[in-house]
């Protein structure tokens, strides 16, 4: 199998060690994994502003990018919920469908498609408050939302369980969004940060040095927001524990 | 005004989504019928209700007076109560404002919310279950249903011209969520369990 | 029309911090109790669905079954009047209160009545309109728009209840027991049940089956309302039609847990006949809901039973306040139903949401709410109703991510602006991340370039 590797453009300009990560726990796992040179970003700024018309380019250069490989993985569930779900500024042909259906968040990959168990080179000995994006959480269904009565499961937290000296904490509202979404945390800033307030300050009061999420995305958010705090909490990338960061 | 309602009707009918969605159909949840006292009385007391201990032979006019020993003016819809106020006297039903306590028999009850319900037939004036500052419903325990599903079969909500599933007193919790009862309505619900006279 | 404003207003409700932190505290824990009420019932997702299905169908038939109510209800003895708009809704009540010379109307609380701004219209055509729900009647007193569709007044403290309520109604300034102010509303609404000429009320349900409604509150209010005068008028959107009786169990079991997290509300009140010498009038009312029918996307919203558990959980309507939306509906409802009132004064309120998706989780009737929320989006970028800076961002935005190169160039300049720039340039008022939050620090290396320096052009 063939992946390849879509890189969220905020964590290629932000956080380069999330890609790097991800990229290094895919070649753990014998992947033969391959990030193409000229992608940008998934267009979800332009289509959850509404803008179809903007966005067309943007799809159209990342179907260019990634139609020949087996799987695209990304380590971000809003990205790969918006390529899945709502790619539709262009025309629907068969590359474009399969493009559609072969994006895989990472945590979805690692634990449904190459089904990774072990991570005998991952040590995290400290106390972790695990967060899921909205997006991951409710569109792509990697864990039970606290809403549903359905039985519980959790794709993160199964594979976060098997990391070595891990200890997690329980915030009081855990399923919450932390506000980022997107544009929104410029267009309704007071919101937004009032929210990513309640969140790390949700998440300190329950005891966790760390927060940790499938999503860049509302970390960035949550960091900068805990940083202004003074806050001495930190924020790391589930594909960075996984691939052994030890801090 | 007939223009109106052809208006309406034909702008629903020309808007009509396609997908025609067919009746579900509802399956029975719940079909354990055992202890469903109990289990009224857990929903009932929840919502605000008073439940009243009951033992055969319980004079009602003593447990009343017992119960309220402040109240002048009882008005009753059932024979068990003689009540001081005659319902049939009543002409406005805002007569029945000073009723301090008034003592009807719930029809049925659920166990799933502890609800009792009433209609004008057991109300006698509907007015009578709102105005009153304190009322008393008598329920025989085996006129109790499971669940709202098997309440909502029962026939008379076709027949009655109104029908109130009662579940505790009046409340409130509008001002900062605290709780109050006795809002609007009756400030106190109790129920007893007495079975209904034979005959 | 102005468009609204939501984050201006939703900032300055935030800024009350005591407010804020109770309104968010307190609808919360509504959320909480309707988490742990829902949990209790194995079947709580397949009601769900029966109760998105029931609506589903009614609204595919409709027109079948207004027929059928109005048939029933004719039958019963009730009267029955069809109103196309607003206008014409408030022009058919108050001819049916004055042909009867009402001076009073006791109210229950619908947001129907709301959405037809009702009360200002009778009041000038002198009819006295008082609210009976402790909520509704608090705002009626302080003169604005009720929050919450079920509890009104939750933006207000004990403290604003007291301040209305001596203002208005004479109560002892500054005392805050909230059982002295419930006490104090019960006792002055009490003679206005006893003396008002007509009633009214809104209704949850509406059966074809018998022709009767159904009405949901704690207080009993609207029982009062209905009772006592020998005039009961109803007003009842055509939306709020279920075909049978049996499907009550359904929706009354749904309704409450999702609302409040009780099992149901104190007074399930079903209305099919007027009383022996009383009157009863039913309003069927349209005001969009046919237009809305039509819209391919979103007529879901049009099964909305009224519960409000979307706007507890809305961790943005937590936090901004009902009011902040400036539409009879606010929260997630209000935002997918507001546009079609006036999408330019509403063009905003998609915008007010994260997209997180919790409303729809605890929708009772399954309206996909996050997904229109998205939908709508687009709609008001086609309908040119966008504010200029976002349109012309996401057009300078669209340009440079459909361009590699143009995108590299952007994102070098970018990272050594953030490093060069002093921090009052990145920190002014004008760059909304920062007034807030740290700006993040970009890194030595973008991941492109490690991958390049790292694993090789490929």
């Amino acid at each position: 199998m063939r992946v390849g590797l879509f890189i969220p453009c905020y964590v290629d300009a932000f956080f380069p060690e999330v890609g790097i990560a991800t990229l290094q726990i895919l070649e753990r796992a014998g992947i033969d994994v391959v990030y193409p040179l000229d992608q940008t970003c998934c267009g979800q700024p332009m289509a959850n502003s509404g803008c179809q018309a903007e966005s067309a380019p943007v799809e159209k250069l990342f179907v260019k990018n990634f139609k020949e490989f087996d799987y695209i993985v990304a380590p971000s569930g809003s990205c790969t919920h918006h390529v899945r779900a709502h790619f539709d500024a262009i025309e629907q042909t068969s590359e474009v469908k399969k493009v559609r259906a072969s994006i895989f968040e990472l945590v979805e990959f690692l634990h449904d498609v190459i089904k990774l168990n072990d991570f005998p080179w991952a040590e995290f000995p400290h106390k972790v408050g695990l967060h899921n994006s909205c997006a991951s959480l409710r569109d792509l269904r990697i864990a039970v939302a606290s809403e549903i009565n359905e039985p519980p499961f959790s794709k993160p937290l199964n594979l976060l369980k098997k990391i070595k000296g891990i200890e997690f904490t329980a915030p009081d509202r855990p399923d919450e969004c932390c506000g980022f979404g997107g544009t929104f945390s410029v267009f309704e800033e007071p919101v937004s940060a009032k929210m990513g307030y309640d969140k790390v300050n949700d998440h300190t009061r329950a005891g966790a040095e760390y927060i940790v999420s499938a999503d860049m995305s509302c970390l960035m958010h949550q960091k900068g927001c805990a940083e202004r705090l003074g806050l001495p909490i930190k924020f790391i990338h589930i594909a960075q524990i996984l691939n052994g960061a030890r801090e | 005004m007939t223009i109106s309602r052809d208006s309406i009707l034909a702008a629903v009918r020309a808007n009509c989504p396609k997908a025609a969605v067919p009746m579900p159909r509802i399956r029975t949840f719940d079909h354990d019928k055992s202890a469903l006292l109990d289990r009224f009385r857990l929903g009932f007391e929840l919502l605000g209700g008073t439940f009243v201990e009951s033992a055969p032979g319980l004079e009602l006019n003593v447990k009343i007076a017992e119960l309220f020993p402040q109240a002048r003016i009882i008005c009753s819809a059932v024979p068990e109560v003689a009540g001081t106020k005659r319902l049939q006297d009543i002409g406005h039903p805002r007569e029945l404002d000073d009723v301090d306590v008034a003592v009807v028999r719930a029809a049925f009850g659920v166990a799933e919310t502890g609800s009792i319900w009433l209609s004008e037939k057991e109300l006698g004036v509907i007015a009578l279950g709102y105005l009153a500052q304190h009322l008393v419903a008598l329920l025989d325990p085996s006129d109790i249903v499971v669940d709202l599903h098997e309440a909502y079969k029962d026939t008379r909500f076709i027949t009655a011209t109104y029908a109130v599933l009662m579940t505790g007193p009046s409340a409130t919790a509008d001002i900062e969520g605290v709780l109050i009862r006795g809002a609007q309505g009756v400030r106190s619900l109790s129920l007893i369990p007495v079975r209904r006279a034979t005959g | 029309m102005r468009r609204l404003d939501h984050a201006e207003a939703a900032s300055r409700f935030i800024a009350n911090e005591k407010h804020e932190a109770f309104h968010d505290a307190r609808l919360w824990d509504l959320r909480k109790k309707r988490d742990r009420v829902t949990h209790a019932i194995p079947e709580w997702e397949e009601l769900r669905q029966l109760a998105s299905d029931i609506k589903e169908h009614t609204l595919t038939h409709l027109a079948d079954y207004l027929e059928e109510f109005e048939r029933k209800a004719l039958e019963n003895g009730a009267e029955v009047h069809w109103a196309r708009d607003a206008a014409e809704h408030n022009q058919i009540v108050y001819d049916i209160l004055s042909a009867r010379n009402t001076k009073t109307l006791v109210k229950s609380k619908s947001m129907l009545t709301e959405e037809c701004d009702m009360r200002p219209f009778l009041e000038r055509r002198g009819v006295e309109v008082i609210e009976t729900d402790l909520g509704e009647r608090i705002q009626q007193l302080d003169d604005e728009p009720p929050s919450h569709i079920v509890v009104p007044a939750v933006h207000k403290l004990r403290g604003d209840v007291s301040a209305v309520f001596a203002r208005t109604l004479g109560s002892e300034a500054g005392n805050e027991d909230v059982n002295y102010l419930a006490e104090t509303q019960r006792q002055t609404t009490r003679p206005y049940f006893l003396s008002a000429d007509a009633g009214m009320t809104g209704a949850n349900f509406a059966v074809a089956e018998t022709g009767g409604f159904v009405v949901c509150t704690n207080e009993g209010n609207a029982d009062l309302c209905a009772s006592l005068p020998k005039l009961h008028i109803a007003s009842i959107g055509i939306e709020k039609l279920i075909p049978k009786v049996e499907h009550l169990g359904v929706f009354i079991r749904l309704l409450s847990r999702s609302a409040l997290g009780s099992p149901i509300t104190q007074y399930t009140s079903h209305f099919r006949a007027p009383r022996d010498g009383a009157e009863l009038h039913v309003v069927l009312v349209d005001h969009g809901r046919s237009g809305r029918l039509g819209m391919q996307d979103f007529w879901y919203s049009l099964k909305c039973i009224r519960c409000g558990a979307c706007m507890n959980t809305c961790p943005v309507y937590r936090r901004s306040g009902g009011l902040s939306y400036g539409a009879t509906y606010s929260g997630p409802i209000g935002v997918i139903i507001d546009p079609t009132f006036d999408i330019r004064k509403y063009s905003n309120l998609p915008f007010a949401s994260t997209l997180n998706g919790s409303c729809t989780s605890v929708c009772p009737v399954k309206i996909n709410i996050h997904e229109q929320i998205y939908k709508w989006r687009r709609i008001i970028a086609e309908r040119n109703q966008l504010p200029f800076v976002k349109k012309a961002t996401m057009k300078a935005a669209g340009k440079l991510f459909g361009n590699p190169t143009l995108y590299r160039a952007a994102l070098s300049a970018a990272g050594s602006a953030l490093e060069d720039l002093p921090r009052f340039a990145i920190y002014n008022w004008f760059n909304a991340w920062g007034r807030q939050r740290e700006v993040p620090q970009p890194p030595p290396q973008t991941f492109r370039q490690w991958y390049i320096e790292n694993r090789g052009q490929r």
